[in-house]
């Protein structure tokens, strides 16, 4: 585990090199994420951005490059692995398993633990922090409104009292109060001890809660700085509409 | 004159309905362990795994072997019950490992190739598999001796019909089998991963699951629930050669096309449905129509409700 003044690294990229068939896709991206971090990677279309989400979880398998988790090298490690570890994910668009109930849901985000305890009281405080799943435990995930389903994606991924949070595209697909309702709900998860990487597109958004941020062009990191300078930072907008 | 004309076939019709119901469940029995392998299969690999009428009838051979181990010249060596035991036990491993072999070989290859390989892939195994067993068994008709376990006469006189002891035997087990998978699926955890896995497999990894063991252990299941049904087929109409899984494999697709391919209840009720259907048809029109009715029973589906009698409308992907 390497240290940096008092922060402790939790996930690192070191130069990731990865490929979909002859494209190549993410070069040689590096990037690091401190214990207790909300970090967000900023990127349009096609800019690699969700395949570094998918290269941390173990979805895609990098050409080259390490991925360096609490310490230990993981990039030739499964998804289970992974998870086991302490990675959970909110995927792109949540995801939800429509056709099982918001209860099975839950267990399947912690699908991975044997505690019974520890996934009881788990299960009490996300109930807690997410009231109307309660409401709904018994109800398919599949008839929720999409706010609720991305309270049930966001439970679902705490059930695994992940050390890591991954976050792939939170804003998508919901209404614009529901994605500040959900950007607040990310920060709050974050203050109470969870570390958050969060792959996003509405940079305004995604920086008015984050620490740091950086910014992904075309498969290479173009940026990276403090949330408060990447939000007036000229060259971001550039980088940012620049197609 | 006139009721008379009317009334007779009438009369043999309700005189033989209780009869014919029995023996449409029994063989509706034998379709639905069938069409839940093949509903299972496609819920987790949208893959019509067309070899799996042939694990069926290797596991109506390993039954068959079994049951002539146990049952030499001078008669049973144990209880008759623990010898159908025993035969539905070992045909269910046997097509269990069989299942697992196939899918490592046949179709882990194909993962993540155009659905039309692994669609061919299944057709070459099931040339494979009846080949290799003409070849080392002969294309003979082999035939159970029930008798020696079960006495023909053995049964229950119901009065408006004759339950024998083997159709129950067939009814009964199959519908045990058939309460263990549906706890196994809503129950276990293997069960919750396997319906996860079937609803969206990137989220099932994403959640930790073993993607390819799930796929793994859902060939196990379904092949040996084809495994219990060719043993069971033995155990009631006795006859079995290598040729039998064609038809039968048909009708087990049919069966759950015709419930919904890729749930679960369907596949049970599909199986029933049809068991009856053709029952019926060859009890009150002619046996000629006997397979006539499972393709237009499929036709009539694939026209009117193509998603099956409990089938989920398509999913949309976003």
């Amino acid at each position: 585990m390497s240290n940096n003044g008092t922060k402790t690294t939790l996930l690192r990229l070191e130069d990731i090199n990865t490929y979909y068939g002859p494209i190549h896709i993410l070069q040689g991206v590096s990037l690091e994420v401190f214990a207790g971090e909300l970090v967000c990677l900023l990127g349009g279309n096609a800019s690699g951005k969700s395949t570094t989400l998918k290269t941390i979880l173990g979805i895609v398998k990098p050409a080259s490059g390490r991925v360096v988790f609490n310490g230990e090298a993981i990039q030739n490690q499964p998804t289970g692995y992974r998870v086991e570890r302490g990675m959970a994910v909110v995927p792109e668009n949540r995801r939800i398993f429509g056709s099982m109930s918001v209860l099975e849901n839950l267990e399947m985000g912690a699908f991975l633990r044997h505690d019974r305890d520890g996934i009881k009281a788990d299960f009490e405080r996300i109930l807690g922090l997410f009231p109307r799943l309660k409401e709904r435990l018994h109800q398919l995930g599949g008839t929720l409104s999409g706010g609720e389903q991305q309270m049930l994606a966001m439970g679902r991924a705490l059930m695994s009292r992940p050390k890591l949070l991954l976050m792939d595209e939170p804003s998508m697909g919901l209404a614009p109060k529901l994605v500040e309702q959900n950007f607040e709900l990310i920060q709050q998860v974050n203050q109470q001890g969870t570390t958050v990487f969060m792959v996003e597109q509405n940079a305004n958004m995604a920086l008015s809660i984050a620490h740091r941020g950086y910014v992904v062009q075309t498969g290479r990191i173009v940026l990276a700085d403090e949330a408060k300078n990447l939000l007036d930072n000229e060259q971001l907008r550039k980088a940012y509409l620049g197609r | 004159m006139h009721t008379q004309e009317v009334g007779k076939p009438m009369d043999i019709f309700i005189a033989t309905l209780p009869q014919q119901i029995i023996n449409g469940l029994t063989l509706g029995a034998v379709y639905a362990l069938i069409a839940l392998g093949y509903s299972m299969v496609y819920g987790v690999l949208q893959l019509l795994n067309f070899a799996h009428g042939d694990v069926y009838m290797v596991g109506a051979f390993i039954g068959y072997g079994v049951m002539m181990a146990f049952i030499p010249e001078s008669g049973p060596l144990f209880a008759p019950v623990i010898i159908i035991i025993l035969m539905l036990l070992v045909a269910m491993l046997g097509c269990g490992v069989l299942g697992i072999v196939i899918e490592q070989f046949a179709y882990r290859p194909l993962r993540n190739s155009p659905r039309i390989a692994p669609l061919i892939s299944a057709l070459g195994v099931s040339f494979f598999i009846q080949n290799a067993i003409q070849l080392t068994l002969t294309a003979q008709f082999r035939n159970y001796e029930t008798e020696k376990l079960i006495a023909p006469a053995a049964g229950i006189d119901l009065g408006f019909a004759r339950l024998s002891a083997t159709r129950a035997l067939v009814i009964v087990t199959a519908i045990v089998l058939m309460i263990v998978l549906q706890y196994l699926i809503k129950r276990t955890r293997l069960g919750k991963a396997m319906r996860a896995v079937a609803i969206d497999r990137e989220a099932a990894a994403m959640m930790g699951v073993n993607v390819d063991r799930v796929i793994i252990f859902t060939f196990f299941i379904g092949s040996a629930l084809a495994g219990a049904a060719g043993v069971l087929t033995g155990i009631v109409f006795t006859r079995v050669w290598h040729f039998m899984g064609f038809a039968a494999g048909l009708k087990g697709f049919t069966a759950a096309v015709l419930g919904g391919i890729g749930n679960i209840p369907g596949a049970m009720l599909g199986g029933f449905i049809l068991g009856l259907a053709e029952t019926f048809a060859v009890g009150f029109i002619s046996a000629t129509y006997k397979d006539v009715v499972a393709f237009v029973v499929l036709i009539i589906v694939l026209l009117l409700r193509p998603r099956g009698l409990l089938g989920a409308r398509i999913p949309q992907k976003v």
